[in-house]
Parts: structure tokens; sequence; C-alpha cells
């Protein structure tokens, strides 16, 4: 009976997350075409709706092409390194409702450590594929994912701190409940919560490697960066990691910030916590493609001078914010000392640090000719 | 529960010894990487839970990615295998491999701790670890993070060497 309800549970999660898969990648089409005032993919079925089934079929039946000097053990073993420990991660998210799979002591530890294994998969990804732009691809990618883990990783250490526990059952409990019976106990609802919220929305768009910081895949520079040679299956399954990764992502924002399956008011609680859980989820995947139809791709400097110079000091900033509230009893005191430390640590941040580099001139150190 | 033991057990072994006789330099890493997983599915198995996912993110995700990220930024073309699978210099390997693990087996069957049963020991929870970081051995865990901060400024200082200003180099730079 004990298995046959997990076996159901999994069933359920997976059978969602596919699903979700194919719905955004014919939503992210639909919407960047919308946005760029165009119709997108229109030929199958009503209005383009079976679009993912099409592309499925096309994928699973095109020539997989190997090149002649790739490492061919390291390029079929990449695609199922990447995506095995997306869907891993989805078993700790904090559903809620009974839908919760596992209720990890130390979830957030195993979130970071099993998502960070996706890393080797890149790489093994450049290397195999023996061309020049998987290499630099799979180098940008690698570098890329290693600065943007610090300022994850501080983060998320905020939730940690304050719910005293790594579990994220744990802290979704701790985000239950109403101030004033109305407004929901959500950490992104402090001052430290919002900040420490954009801060991971950020750091997890550059760790999928998602626009604006899709530089790995900068097809005007690298063709397709580590995916240059891959194709059919192989490329299919690297596409879905990446969307896994993204919504695994939002999984982890939503139950560490947005309260997990809480309503956003008491009138709402009638509708299960899981449901409310997957609506916040697609809502932030949404705004994921929106900030990709809406911003340009950055350069590489740009890319690590907002990681060590904007982010990792206001994460550091947001750490000492989110003490401050916490032994302040949160409150007025709290929204003022809290909120006072992060927008004067912003405001000085742009002044000094981000934008004192124009007034330098630029030097190459790698490239001296 | 022993089966399961076994088959770690044989993991390591196997991402060891690819590690130390594999000629192709990636395919070591990687073996590499393979092998410090499986030490965290160990620590996993034996129930130390907080240990077993840090040695993962510690060893997997940062240590492995690091060497690789190594590799590619040395020429990886020559990483390339141009000989045999297997490194001649086997003989050499083993021999330094049994001396280390002479040496620790050596030290460890002196110590005398295990001497006492072996016993599972009880289920450690991240409250009293984090607590006994932070009162008892408050002052390593600060000496060691220290210790990191140097070596990352060292390493920092190490790889940028700023052209000295009037030099050549900063002349040619400028033109």
């Amino acid at each position: 009976m004990w298995l046959v309800i997990i076996q159901l549970k999994i069933g359920i999660i997976l059978t969602f997350f596919s699903l979700l898969f194919a719905v955004a990648s014919l939503a992210e089409r639909k919407i960047l075409a919308r946005i760029q005032n165009r119709r997108g993919p229109n030929r199958v079925g009503p209005c383009g709706l079976f679009q993912p089934i099409a592309d499925g079929i096309k994928m699973l039946i095109k020539e997989d092409v190997v090149p002649r000097k790739a490492d061919r053990a390291l390029h079929f073993l990449a695609p199922i390194v990447m995506v095995a420990p997306m869907v891993l991660l989805f078993g700790i998210l904090p559903y809620g409702g009974g839908l919760t799979l596992v209720d990890l002591e130390v979830g957030l530890l195993f979130f970071f450590a099993v998502s960070s294994v996706s890393e080797l998969a890149v790489f093994m990804a450049g290397w195999s594929s023996a061309n020049k732009y998987s290499v630099f691809g799979a180098m940008r990618a690698i570098a890329q994912m290693v600065s943007y883990e610090v300022p994850l990783v501080l983060v998320a250490i905020t939730p940690v701190m304050v719910a005293g526990s790594l579990s994220l059952v744990h802290m979704v409990e701790d985000q239950a409940g109403y101030a004033i019976g109305v407004i929901p106990n959500w950490f992104v609802l402090t001052p430290w919560g919002i900040v420490g919220f954009l801060l991971l929305f950020v750091t997890s768009l550059a760790e999928a490697n998602r626009t604006p910081f899709d530089l790995p895949e900068g097809e005007s520079e690298l063709v397709a960066g580590h995916l240059t040679e891959y194709s059919g299956f192989k490329y299919a399954l690297f596409f879905m990691g990446e969307y896994f990764g993204i919504f695994a992502g939002s999984g982890l924002a939503v139950a560490l910030f947005l309260g997990g399956g809480g309503a956003p008011l008491p009138l709402l609680q009638w509708i299960p916590p899981y449901l409310w859980f997957f609506v916040k989820l697609v809502v932030l995947v949404g705004i994921v493609i929106w900030v990709r139809a809406s911003l340009p791709r950055m350069r590489i400097d740009q890319l690590m001078d907002l990681c060590w110079k904007g982010l990792v000091p206001l994460a550091f900033v947001n750490l000492i914010a989110a003490a401050i509230w916490h032994y302040s009893g949160g409150g007025w005191q709290g929204w003022i000392l809290a909120g006072g430390l992060l927008v004067g640590a912003y405001l000085m941040l742009n002044r000094v640090v981000l934008r004192s580099r124009c007034s330098w001139e630029r030097k190459y150190y790698l490239a001296k000719s | 529960m022993n089966v399961v033991l076994f088959i770690i057990a044989a993991l390591i072994l196997v991402g060891a010894l690819a590690t130390v006789c594999v000629r192709n330099l990636v395919y070591c890493a990687l073996s590499l990487a393979a092998t410090f997983a499986a030490l965290g599915m160990l620590y996993l198995a034996l129930g130390a839970e907080f240990i077993g996912w840090v040695q993962i993110l510690v060893y997997v995700g940062a240590v492995a990615v690091l060497i690789v990220f190594v590799i590619l930024l040395t020429a990886p073309d020559r990483m390339r295998s141009v000989g045999p699978l297997f490194s001649r210099s086997r003989i050499l390997g083993v021999g330094v491999s049994l001396g280390v693990f002479g040496t620790i087996a050596y030290a460890v069957h002196k110590s005398g701790s295990l001497k006492g049963s072996l016993s599972m020991p009880a289920e450690t929870d991240m409250q009293s670890i984090g607590e006994e970081l932070l009162s008892s051995y408050l002052v390593p865990l600060e000496a060691t993070g220290v210790l990191l901060t140097v070596a990352l400024i060292g390493a920092v200082l190490f790889a940028r060497e700023e052209p000295v200003e009037g030099s050549e180099e900063s002349q040619e730079s400028k033109d």
C-alpha cells in the first residue's frame, strides 16, 4: 500500500512536469511571438496547439549525428547526466497537501548538491564534441555557473537562518498563517525577503543559462556553445534539462520565499496547497519567458561584474539584514532597520562599485596580442 | 543493507582504480568525480546525511568541476588519448598507492578505535551539528575560514599579472 502511494505520487509529479515541459516550450514560442508581433507556431492543430507533439516526434526520428573525432562514450552520457539530477530535484519540493514526496532534513543541501552535478554534464558535452565552439561554450557555462552559485547559496541561507531548518517542508510551515488576518506571512513580504527573492530569481536564471545570461549559447559568437554537436533526441534531452532546471529553480523560490502551497488569502484556503504551489511555479516560469523576450544578452565582463560586484555583496548585506529582522522581532522597527540597510547598500553598490567601472579603461588580460 | 554497502565499495574501488590507471586525463577527472559521488553515497548509507550531501556538494560540485575547468583552460586538444587506454607507469603508481595504503592501515590498526565493538552511531541531526560547530569547534571553523580567504586572495594575486606602469606591455596596450 505504502509503495503504491509513493509510486502514485512520483507518477503525478513526473507527469505534471513533463506536461509542463511540453506546454512551456509551446508557450515560450507563442509568448515570444506575441511580444515580437508575429504569430509563432500555427500549423499543427488548432492555433498550433499540437506543436510540442510534432516537435517530440521530429526529435525522436531525427538522425543522431556524432562527429567522427568525438568521444562517443562521453558524448552519449552527457545528456543523461544533465537530465537525471534535475529530475531528482522534483522529489524534495514541498508541494504540500500530501503530495510532498520526501521531507529531507537537509533538503536545501540536497538541492544544491544535486543541481551542481549538471556542471559536469556541460563539461562532458563541451569536451566530447571535439569542437572549439563547444569547448568555449562549456568553459563559459561552467565559469558562469560556478560564479553564480555563490550568491545563490548565500541568498538561500537567509530563510534557513530565520526558519532554523534546512528542510524545505519546515520552511513552508514557517511561512503559514496570516498577519492582521489578511496578509500572508510569506518571507517575500519582508525587506530581506524581497531582496532575497529577486536575487534568487536572477541567480537561478543565470544557473539555468537563460536570457539575459545565455552567453554560453550566444549564437552570434559560439554557434550553440556546448550544444553545437548535438542533434535529435540528445539535443531534446539537453533542452529538457534546461527547462527542468528552470522548473526546479522556480519551485525552490516558491518554497523559500513565496510560502510554498500557502494561499494568498485566508478565503482561498479551500483550494489544495499543491495547486497553489503549481500556480505560483507556472507564474514564475511565465516571468522567465517574459524576461527572455524583454532583455538583450549581456557581455561576459558585465556578467562577471554583476555577479561579483553586485549580487555577492548584496547577498552578504541581505544576510545581515535578515539577522537584524530576526532579532528586532519584525514589525516596523524591522522594516526601518533592515529595509534601510538594504536600500542603503543597493544605492552604495550602484554609485560606488558598479558605476565606477565607466571611468576605467577596459583591460584585456587574456588577449594580449 | 550489506549488499548496498558492497555495491558502493565496489563503485569506489573501480572509480579510484580508473582515476589512477586510465591514461586519458579527462577520464581520470570524471572517474575521480564518480569516486567522490560514491563516497558520498557511502556516508549516506551509513546514516550521515549531512556529511554525505556536503561531500557531493563540495567534491563533485566544486572540486571536480574545478579540476575539469582547469583541463578546459589548458589546451584541451592535447588531452585526447594518443596511446593505449592504460598508462604504462602503473607499476610506480601501484607502488606509491600501496605505500600510502600501508601507512594509513598501520595507523588505523594502531589507533585502537577498532578495538571496541562497531555499532551504528545514533542519528545525528542538523541542529546538534550546527551547535557543535558554533560552540566547541568555533575556533577551528573560523581559522579554516580565514585560511580559505587567504588562499583565495593569494590565488587572485598570482593569477592577475598587472602590467607595470610604463613598461613595454602597457605601452603596447595603449596603442
